[in-house]
């Protein structure tokens, strides 16, 4: 009975809020079945919004046009970062604008863009020495281990604990520590010592990727074989197909099975 | 049985041999040192300002890794370390307030009051396995060889937190004459090596080496024995640069006090990791027939 009541007066805010809102009039109609409104703060300025939307959809629905903060809409590229506050909170949260669901009340900022100093090196010279990340980052050691990088980590990566495993040259260790990270710079904006972890954890994975996880030798045997030539009978065949025959090749394909052991083969083997 | 033990930073990159063939003597020896997990930076330098509680987080939250693993003991290698843990758990016991506010900051962690014990490796040999059973396990004696033991400031001082006596420490002395060498007592073994002081002025460094490896030299010293990855850095480019500057004088090698009990404990150059010593040790070391014919003080397989 009480929601019936809130429904009803939230509508009629709706209505009100929309003619202050001219960028919101064009989904008029379909604003009449829309859910519950409730309050957030953009940048200090109150709106009411859906309840349901992310921030991303919130900030849009009040009349926001993204053309930065706003990349993928998945959660994984890293561009929305977001800090709120919820009264009577004293902790800042921090999230990704496209993924967190609005609350009532949160007051919140985007922080697309963080500056941070990102060293310049030439990958290709570059050894897996810890001593060559320390000179491209000595700003490392200023870190006091106040984990305000881990508790500011959207992706919930202990980032505190990757930057020490990077100071101990524990590169291996910081890599997969960090697996996650999408880059959104939030960990930065929180640093007490002015650390840019999120360009230093890069490196880390890319020497972690390209000079300390072995070589796949069969991958480098498969681009022989590929370069020699093994496989352009087949191509060539598909090239001279009919449209209705790679329809139909493409129809009949054999997919692999989701869980699919190591061992499995197509029952077709002509091209293994 | 497993002591938790703290490596910190150094120990990983620069000071490798200082910390190898500490974990190898200590498995000889029946006492694994177990590395705490999830371990930070120990803070690098113990904070003097009294209001400056931030820079108590990193060695409190080591403190409480140990604390995590049931653990009423912290081991440590590097002088540096142990002080500055040392100092930053006094103050958690001590100080109630800083206490609560440090506790609170850290409110993803377990409260802290200074419940683990820290205490240097050498304490351990000393009190938890003692120098006359130790002797015992010592398999190649470092007989003639004159060390001289260096303490430098941080197992010492302050008061509160010394591993011997501030004025007239032995420590160092018994752990050698354990090993059957010969220690080298010298009237500078506790004085400052420079300390961080290098980095504001790195033109003094030799100028604060001089007067400590003179005096051991002076007194007979072929070697000088030391427990902090910071004294081997500043004594070992000031040397360097002494050599440089006056021909006659004579470098002498740094050796760390572990790679000492390593070799005595017969687990050979490999573990020691000599390659990364300052004033190359592997002539005194074969004119000490603490080498044999087919050793080197070169790794196998290169560095990594």
């Amino acid at each position: 009975m009480n929601t019936k009541q809130t429904k009803k007066k939230s509508a009629a805010t709706a209505v009100k809020h929309r003619a202050k809102n001219p960028a919101a009039t064009a989904v008029k109609e379909k604003r009449q079945i829309a859910a519950r409104l409730i309050p957030i703060y953009i940048m200090g300025k109150r709106y009411e919004v859906p309840e349901g939307l992310t921030i991303m959809k919130a900030m849009e629905y009040a009349g926001y046009i993204l053309i930065r903060g706003c990349g993928c809409r998945g959660g994984t590229c890293g561009a929305c970062g977001t800090v709120y506050r919820k009264p009577g909170d004293y902790k800042l949260q921090v999230a990704l604008a496209c993924q967190k669901t609005v609350e009532p009340d949160m007051y919140i900022a985007q922080i697309p863009f963080f500056p941070a100093n990102r060293a310049l090196y030439d990958f290709a010279v570059l050894t897996a020495a810890p001593e060559e990340v320390f000179k491209l980052y000595p700003e490392m050691f200023r870190c006091v281990a106040c984990n305000s990088c881990t508790k500011a980590c959207p992706q919930g990566i202990e980032v505190m604990d990757a930057i020490s495993a990077l100071k101990q040259g524990n590169i291996s260790e910081a890599a997969q520590l960090s697996f996650d990270c999408i880059q959104c710079g939030l960990c930065t904006s929180r640093c007490f010592g002015e650390l840019a972890q999120y360009h230093m954890l890069q490196l880390a994975r890319r020497i972690y990727g390209a000079k300390i996880v072995p070589r796949a030798e069969h991958l480098a045997e498969m681009v022989k074989a590929v370069n020699e030539g093994r496989y352009d009978r087949f191509l060539d065949e598909l090239k001279q197909a009919k449209e209705d025959e790679l329809k139909k090749l493409y129809q009949e394909r054999e997919v692999e099975p989701m869980a699919a052991g190591e061992d499995w083969k197509p029952k077709d083997t002509r091209y293994l | 049985m497993g002591l938790a033990y703290y490596p910190g930073c150094t120990l990983k990159t620069r000071a490798r041999n200082l910390e190898e063939p500490a974990v190898a003597s200590m498995e000889a020896l029946g006492l694994k040192l177990d590395e705490v997990p999830r371990w930070n930076c120990c803070g690098a330098v113990y904070s003097l300002a009294d209001d400056d509680l931030i820079h108590q987080v990193a060695p409190v939250r080591n403190l409480i890794r140990a604390k995590e693993q049931g653990k009423d003991e912290l081991v440590t290698l590097c002088a540096f370390c142990f002080n500055t843990l040392k100092r930053a758990n006094l103050l958690m016991k001590e100080d109630a307030e800083k206490r609560n506010t440090i506790n609170s900051f850290m409110n993803e962690e377990v409260d802290y009051s200074g419940e683990v014990k820290v205490v240097h490796l050498l304490e351990v040999l000393r009190d938890e396995i003692g120098w006359e059973a130790l002797s015992q396990k010592v398999k190649l004696p470092l007989r003639e060889l004159k060390a001289a033991p260096y303490y430098g400031c941080t197992l010492l001082r302050p008061r509160e937190v010394a591993i011997d006596s501030v004025e007239n420490p032995t420590i160092l002395r018994e752990f050698l004459k354990a090993l059957g060498a010969s220690p080298v007592d010298f009237p500078e073994s506790a004085r400052c090596c420079g300390s961080y002081q290098v980095i504001s002025s790195p033109g003094d460094i030799s100028e604060y080496a001089r007067p400590i490896l003179n005096s051991a030299l002076s007194h007979g010293a072929e070697a000088l024995v030391l427990t902090c990855p910071l004294c081997d850095y500043n004594l070992g480019r000031g040397q360097k640069e002494l050599a440089k500057k006056q021909s006659e004088f004579r470098e002498m090698p740094l050796f760390y006090f572990t790679q000492l009990l390593a070799l005595a404990l017969g687990l050979g150059p490999q573990a020691c990791h000599f390659e990364l010593n300052h004033g190359n040790p592997e002539s005194l070391l074969r004119e000490k027939n603490l080498l044999s014919q087919g050793e080197s003080v070169q790794p196998i397989g290169g560095q990594r």
